[in-house]
C-alpha cells in the first residue's frame, strides 16, 4: 500500500509526524506492507495533516487526520467521515492553474527520479540548448515579474547581468520570507526543491554566473534541512558541480541562513548580510545587477520567481504569458491566511477579483463573523474594505487602488479587528525591524507608535500628525521598510475612520 | 546547545573553538554569519571573548564584529533558557488570537518577551511569522514547528518543558 503525508511544516505543526508514526505501528500490526512518502503540502492547510492512499482510481485524501483516526482508515477507507475522495478533484485543486507548484504535494521532494518523471530538468536540458542570449529572451518573452512583491520584469534585470562585464557573476535566491500571510517560499522548498535549483541554474547559464546563494530565514528549519539535502542530492547526480549534467558550465549552490532580521528580505541588506555585514539598505544605484554580491555582478530573485523558471522553459514563454490579465502575466500562488475557513495555497492566473478570493476560494471566516479588512501583500500592505473586493488581483490593479499585492499574501480579518491597533502594530514592527539607516524611518517608526497612543487616547490633532509623518516615511526612507509602513496605516485610517474616531468620541 | 545556568566557557576554550570554526568557514565568502551561527551552536549564545579572535582572523576591526553580533536578533550575548518557545506577533497570527495567547502565556510564566523563567527552563520570544499563516496561531519550540495554537495546548507545551 502506498500513501502519502506531508513533511510541509504547517502539516508538521497540525502534527503529521504523529500521525504518521501511528500509520506506521497500524500498518505493522496489521500485516501491512506499507510504503510511506513524506511529500509536500497540497496546500489545503485546513485539511492537514492531509494523508493520501493510491488507489487504481487515483489518490484519495482524509483530512485533517489525527493519530485516532488511523486505524478505522487503514480497516475500511471509504466509509470513514474523513474520507475526501481524489484529491485532485476537489474543488480547491480543480480550479487552480498549478504551474509552479505542479509538482508541489504530489511527488517525493527528495528523489531526483520522481522530479524527472513529472517534467523536472526538461527546462535545463532545453535552456542547455540555447545561447545565454536566447535563455534571457525567453524569460523576457514570459512577460515574468518579481514575485517577491517589487514587480521588476525579470528578464531585463537578468539581460543587466548578463550584459555586464566580469569574470564573477552570482545568482542570489532570496529565501528571506519575512511578510505575514505569505509561506509560498516556504511550501516550494519544502515540497519541490529541486524546481528552485533547476531555476538557479537556468539563471547561472542566462548570465554567466557560476555560483548561486538561496538565503533562507532561519525561522524555517524545515525548509532548510530540505533545501540542504536536494543540494546534497543535486551535486551527487551532477546537476550541480564543474560541469551541470555533463555538458554544461560549472554551477554550485549555497544555502546561507538568516539571523532573524526582516529587513535582509529588501535585497540590498541581504547582499550585505550575505557578505558578512550588518543587513543595512545599500542605497541604489548601483544596482545589484551590476555590483551586488562582493561588488560583482548579482542576479536577486525571489524564490518563487527562480521556482518558476523551469516551468517557462519546459513549456515555452508563450505558454507562460498566455495567462494572466494586464501587464500581470502567468500564474500567481496566492496564499490564503489569517481568520479563514479554507486557507492555504492557490495557485491561479492574475485577474481573479479580491472578493472572489476572500469569499468564495477561502469560505470567508472561520470564526463565521462578517470580513472586516483585508491585509494583502505582507506587513507593508494596504488594509482593503469590502468596498474595495472588485480589484482584479494584478500588480497595477492594486497599485491603482493604493495597495501593492506584494508577495501574494492575503490576510483576512473579522469585525473583531481594531484598525487602530493595527497601525500601531505597523509601527511597532518597522521600530524593532528597522535597519537604521534612514532617520524617517528609524525615528519615524517609533514616533508612529507615541502618535497612534495619542488618537488612542482621544487626542484629535494627532490624526493631521500621522499622516504627515507617514508622508515623510514615505518619501524618506531607502528601501520598502519605512517607505511602505505608511500604506498599513494610511489604508487603515482612510479605509476604517470609525476605528479612529469612536476612541476620539469615547474619551471626550 | 547549553543553556542557562551551565557553567561559561573558559576564555581558553572560546579561544580554541573560535579558532576551530574559523578554519572551517575560512573558504567561504562573506564567511562571518555562519561563524556566528556555528559559535552559538557550539555555546548556547556567542561569548565576548569571541569578538576579538574573530576580528583578527577576517582581518576586520572588533566595532565590525561587535556590529554584526547585535545587528541580528537571533545572536544572544548570554545564554537562552533550556528551551526557546516562540511565539509569532504577526498580522496572520492577530488574525487568529495569537495576541491573546501571547499575552496570555506571557502572564502565565510572569515575564516580559525575551524573558527566562526563574529555574531556567524556558526563554519567551517574540517572532515575526513562521510561515503557518493559515493554521495560526503559531508557536516554535526549540525547532518544533506548532499550529493552531490555544491555551490548553500551550499550558500542555509549557508543562512538558518544565516551566
Amino acid at each position: 500500500m502506498k500513501v502519502w503525508l506531508p513533511r510541509d511544516a504547517a502539516a508538521l505543526a497540525l502534527g503529521a509526524d504523529e500521525v504518521a508514526d501511528a500509520l506506521l505501528h497500524a500498518a505493522q500490526a496489521r500485516g501491512i506492507d506499507l510504503t510511506l512518502v513524506r511529500n509536500g503540502s497540497r496546500g489545503m492547510i485546513w485539511l492537514e495533516p492531509l494523508l493520501e492512499i493510491e488507489t487504481p482510481e487515483g489518490r484519495i485524501g482524509f483530512g485533517p487526520v489525527t493519530p485516532a483516526d488511523i486505524a478505522a482508515i487503514l480497516d475500511a477507507p471509504n466509509s470513514h467521515p474523513k474520507a475526501l475522495g481524489l484529491v485532485e478533484a476537489l474543488p480547491w485543486m480543480a480550479r487552480q492553474t498549478r504551474l509552479t507548484f505542479a509538482r508541489c504535494g504530489v511527488t517525493d521532494p527528495l528523489s531526483l527520479a520522481e522530479y524527472e518523471a513529472h517534467g523536472g530538468l526538461s527546462g535545463l536540458r532545453r535552456a542547455l540548448g540555447m545561447d545565454a542570449a536566447g535563455i534571457v529572451a525567453e524569460v523576457t518573452d514570459s512577460g515574468l515579474r518579481g514575485r517577491g512583491g517589487a514587480g521588476f520584469p525579470t528578464g531585463i534585470k537578468w539581460d543587466t547581468v548578463r550584459k555586464a562585464q566580469s569574470a564573477r557573476k552570482y545568482i542570489v535566491c532570496n529565501a528571506d520570507e519575512g511578510d505575514s500571510g505569505t509561506f509560498a517560499d516556504r511550501m516550494i522548498m519544502e515540497g519541490d526543491p529541486f524546481t528552485l535549483i533547476e531555476g538557479m541554474i537556468i539563471a547561472g547559464l542566462g548570465v554567466g554566473a557560476t555560483k548561486g546563494f538561496v538565503y533562507l530565514r532561519s525561522e524555517y528549519p524545515d525548509a532548510i534541512d530540505v533545501m540542504e539535502q536536494a543540494v546534497g542530492l543535486a551535486r551527487q547526480a551532477g546537476l550541480l558541480g564543474t560541469s551541470v549534467l555533463g555538458t554544461g558550465p560549472a554551477f554550485d549552490i549555497e544555502i546561507r541562513v538568516g539571523a532573524g532580521a526582516y529587513v535582509c528580505g529588501e535585497e540590498t541588506s541581504l547582499l550585505n548580510s550575505l557578505e558578512g555585514k550588518r543587513g543595512v539598505v545599500r542605497a541604489k544605484p548601483p544596482l545589484p545587477a551590476l555590483q551586488g554580491f562582493m561588488g560583482q555582478p548579482t542576479v536577486v530573485n525571489n524564490v518563487i520567481s527562480l521556482a518558476t523558471v523551469p516551468v517557462i522553459f519546459e513549456k515555452g514563454a508563450a505558454f507562460y504569458r498566455d495567462f494572466g490579465l494586464g501587464r500581470s502575466r502567468g500564474t500567481i500562488p496566492l496564499q490564503i491566511a489569517g481568520n479563514v475557513k479554507q486557507g492555504g495555497l492557490f495557485e491561479t492566473a492574475f485577474g481573479l477579483s479580491l472578493g472572489e478570493i476572500v469569499d468564495d476560494i477561502a469560505g470567508g471566516t472561520r470564526t463565521g463573523r462578517p470580513v472586516k479588512a483585508v491585509q494583502v501583500g505582507g506587513p507593508l500592505g494596504a488594509y482593503f474594505p469590502r468596498s474595495k473586493f472588485d480589484t482584479p488581483f494584478g500588480y497595477e490593479e492594486f497599485d491603482g487602488q493604493g495597495g501593492l499585492i506584494g508577495h501574494a499574501g492575503v490576510v483576512v480579518f473579522d469585525d473583531s479587528a481594531d484598525m487602530l491597533g493595527m497601525a500601531r502594530f505597523a509601527f511597532e514592527f518597522c521600530a524593532v525591524e528597522s535597519c537604521g539607516k534612514c532617520t524617517p524611518c528609524r525615528i519615524g517608526a517609533v514616533r508612529g507608535v507615541e502618535t497612534v497612543d495619542r488618537i488612542t487616547r482621544g487626542d484629535a490633532d494627532a490624526i493631521p500628525l500621522l499622516t504627515d509623518l507617514c508622508e515623510t516615511m514615505k518619501d524618506g526612507s531607502l528601501c520598502a521598510l519605512g517607505g511602505f509602513t505608511p500604506y498599513p496605516v494610511m489604508s487603515a485610517l482612510t479605509h476604517f475612520p470609525d476605528d479612529f474616531a469612536t476612541t476620539r468620541k469615547a474619551a471626550e | 546547545m547549553p543553556r542557562a545556568n551551565a557553567p561559561r566557557p573558559s576564555s581558553e576554550e572560546v579561544r580554541t573553538r573560535t579558532e576551530e570554526v574559523l578554519a572551517a568557514h575560512a573558504h567561504l565568502e562573506g564567511p562571518l554569519l555562519p561563524i556566528l551561527h556555528a559559535l552559538q551552536e557550539s555555546f548556547g549564545f556567542i561569548p565576548q571573548d569571541c569578538v576579538q579572535t574573530i576580528a583578527e582572523g577576517l582581518n576586520i576591526g572588533r566595532a565590525e564584529v561587535h556590529g554584526v553580533i547585535t545587528f541580528y536578533h537571533d545572536f544572544r550575548d548570554a545564554p537562552a533558557g533550556r528551551h526557546v518557545l516562540r511565539i509569532c506577533r504577526a498580522e496572520a497570527c492577530q488574525a487568529q488570537g495569537g495576541t491573546a495567547l501571547a499575552e496570555a502565556t506571557l502572564a502565565r510564566l510572569g515575564l516580559e518577551w525575551h524573558g527566562t523563567t526563574v529555574n531556567g527552563a524556558v526563554t519567551i520570544e517574540p517572532v515575526y511569522c513562521l510561515g503557518l499563516c493559515a493554521c495560526g496561531p503559531a508557536a516554535m519550540v526549540d525547532g518544533k514547528v506548532l499550529g493552531r495554537m490555544d491555551t490548553a495546548r500551550m499550558e500542555a507545551i509549557l508543562a512538558e518543558v518544565g516551566a
